[in-house]
């Protein structure tokens, strides 16, 4: 990994981040996610260092970090546990909406909470029936004096039931991406209820909920900017969260190619470590290559966001190439295993089944294709 | 109440080493330099005490310039200052030459207590803690694993072979200890930013009153004679069974009778 351009406690924060991930959260992320239990002392701990608030003000407990070192202990941790990179980048875009959009009591009240890590943070979109269609979503607030009566279901909100807040998506107004509004939902809002986890292929230990609001009341106060303002807040905040799941592939593929390069100086075949055959150097080749180019690319994004200036092609671009590489890097992992790779004694089969849900979360690759077309077409 | 931990900068344990062929030496510049591991044990212990009665904690490192980020490190962790003793002549120094320089940096310090890890990870000779009451005359509770401080007296759980003896002292006092004591926590970032305006105080050998003479190298009591690298790992051995399992395990068994493991 590169270290230009960092200050001394930057470095020391990396160094940080990495000792955490290779002593607290590779060890355990085997089991965890074989037993799908969520490790939420682990998030307590990474709250403890104050891993929580990075990219936020200090007047509100964060400690005002760049994006380009933010998400760099993403990658660490993610490196460990992917589980646990992904959630501190959930945690993050649902933070970043509150500081970005709630009015100051709300933050005032909330964000120091949620930047110590006290509250775990979740981001609530998608619906069973609405999903890359976002602007299509159907549950509805209605404004009943000082309170929004809430109903609906909203569907794969990572952190569901564990979560301290959700910023929810839902509608105020008329159809469409006008008609929706983000709200802040504390997690013990009477009338939220949690459909049982989904079953899933992989990132099992992350838990992945249907969010039920019966006649949920939220208080109108927790409005973020102004009704009809909902999609621009989701639109905006994903851009920030798909840096985070770029980093997070950036440091999955990464844990898939140390795994690799260890195996296969180790491994003999023939008499000789396979590593000294061109067929499997050529491969370890391309999956260090693209690791290193999917890390450049989305340490420019985060730059260009860090600096003020437009990222959100960028951010798209570095969440599908980043995506889509370790994808391919976790399936080379497993041939470069052989049969070793396809059984879960060794960690490469896990990578492949969670680099997969990294093409599906915060945008399917299809729609960053449409945003990286859509804005460059525009110009 | 106040409390040294004296710390050291080591290689990192788990990189390869080279040995200077000259003076045989530890070639530092080769290898990641890290904060001893057992000192994050001492650490934690001490901040314990801060965090439970209330104490100031200093920490004490001798070692080159660059091992300012080792000391910038075990500030990390909460601290609230440090002292670095760096002088050229030190260079080499063996564990009677180190708790020399520490002994000497102490006499010049007002403290209640001296909690550190009970060995360092390169030199590993355990015996700095006690060498250093020794030089200071205070009593030194060693390979502690648990400590219980009541008003000026000191209670260690002193670690055996077989279990553990109960020892007791009057502070001040010098405690090693072992890593059965606590599980360290890790540094916060906070913790990290705080460290850069920590107050460090660097002195060289005449500031803590020690004499060239006696230190370094040339006038250590311990001398290094012959170094020879690691021979390479060899291969285990291998035992077969017959499919019964008796036989396999009497042989694992055996084995491990003769190696004194059981």
């Amino acid at each position: 990994m590169t270290v230009t351009r960092l200050e001394p406690e930057q470095r020391e924060l990396l160094d940080l981040a990495r000792e955490f991930a290779v002593r607290e959260l590779a060890p355990r992320a085997a089991a965890d996610e074989a037993a799908a239990t969520f490790p939420a002392d682990l998030f307590r701990r990474l709250a403890a260092s104050d891993l929580m608030g990075l990219p936020f003000d200090s007047e509100y407990g964060g400690s005002g970090q760049p994006y380009a070192v933010y998400l760099r202990v993403v990658e660490e941790l993610a490196r460990g546990f992917l589980a646990v990179g992904l959630g501190l980048s959930v945690h993050t875009l649902a933070t970043w909406a509150v500081a970005t959009f709630a009015s100051d009591e709300v933050r005032k009240t909330w964000l120091p909470r949620m930047t110590s890590g006290e509250l775990l943070g979740a981001y609530s979109l998608s619906e069973p029936g609405s999903g890359s269609d976002a602007a299509g979503l159907t549950t509805r607030a209605v404004r009943d004096g000082d309170d929004y009566v809430v109903n609906g279901t909203k569907a794969w909100v990572t952190h569901g039931g564990e979560a301290g807040f959700y910023v929810l998506m839902c509608r105020t107004g008329e159809e469409g991406s006008r008609g929706i509004s983000a709200l802040l939902v504390p997690a013990d809002t009477p009338g939220l209820s949690f459909a049982p986890p989904e079953r899933k292929m992989g990132l099992r230990s992350s838990p992945t909920r249907q969010l039920i609001f019966d006649d949920a009341r939220v208080p109108t106060h927790h409005l973020l900017a102004e009704e009809g303002h909902g999609f621009r807040i989701a639109m905006a905040a994903l851009d920030g969260g798909r840096l985070g799941i770029a980093a997070c592939a950036v440091g999955l593929a990464q844990a898939a190619l140390d795994q690799s390069l260890s195996y296969a100086a180790e491994r003999e075949q023939f008499g000789r470590p396979i590593a000294d055959f061109q067929g499997i150097g050529f491969l370890l080749a391309d999956m260090a290559t693209g690791v290193e180019a999917a890390r450049a690319l989305y340490l420019e994004a985060a730059d260009r966001r860090d600096l003020g200036q437009p990222y959100a092609r960028m951010a798209a671009m570095a969440k599908l190439f980043a995506s889509d590489h370790a994808m391919r890097v976790a399936t080379d992992a497993v041939q470069v295993h052989g049969g070793y790779g396809y059984v879960t004694d060794y960690p490469v089969e896990r990578y492949l089944r969670e680099a997969k849900v990294l093409q599906i979360v915060e945008g399917t690759n299809q729609v960053q294709r449409v945003v990286i077309s859509r804005d460059l077409l525009r110009r | 109440m106040r409390i040294i931990c004296p710390v050291k900068r080591v290689p990192d344990t788990a990189a390869s080493k080279k040995v200077d062929p000259d003076d045989f030496t530890l070639d530092r510049d080769s290898v990641e330099a890290i904060l001893n591991a057992n000192d994050e044990w001492s650490i934690e212990e001490a901040m314990r005490i801060k965090e439970r009665d209330g104490a100031e904690v200093i920490v004490l490192c001798m070692g080159p310039e660059q091992a300012q980020t080792t000391v910038r490190k075990a500030l990390s962790y909460g601290l609230d200052g440090a002292i670095q003793v760096t002088d050229p002549a030190i260079h080499g120094s063996d564990a009677v030459a180190t708790a020399r320089v520490l002994a000497g940096a102490l006499r010049e310090e007002s403290f209640d207590l001296i909690i550190m890890g009970n060995q360092s990870s390169d030199a590993r000779t355990t015996l700095v803690p006690a060498m250093l009451a020794e030089f200071l005359d205070l009593p030194a509770l060693t390979y502690a694993r648990k400590l219980e401080i009541d008003g000026r007296k000191l209670t260690a759980h002193r670690e055996t072979a077989s279990g553990h003896v109960v020892v007791e002292a009057e502070m001040p006092a010098i405690v090693s200890v072992v890593e059965a004591i606590n599980e360290p926590r890790y540094p916060s970032f906070k913790g990290i930013m705080a460290a850069k305006s920590k107050p460090l105080s660097t002195r060289d050998l005449g500031a803590v009153g020690v004499d060239a003479s006696e230190v370094g190298l040339a006038n250590s009591w311990t001398q290094i004679i012959e170094a020879t690298p690691r021979p390479p790992k060899q291969a285990g051995e291998k035992v077969d069974d017959d499919g019964s399992g008796t036989v396999g395990a009497k042989a694992i068994a055996d084995f491990l009778a003769a190696q004194k493991f059981i």
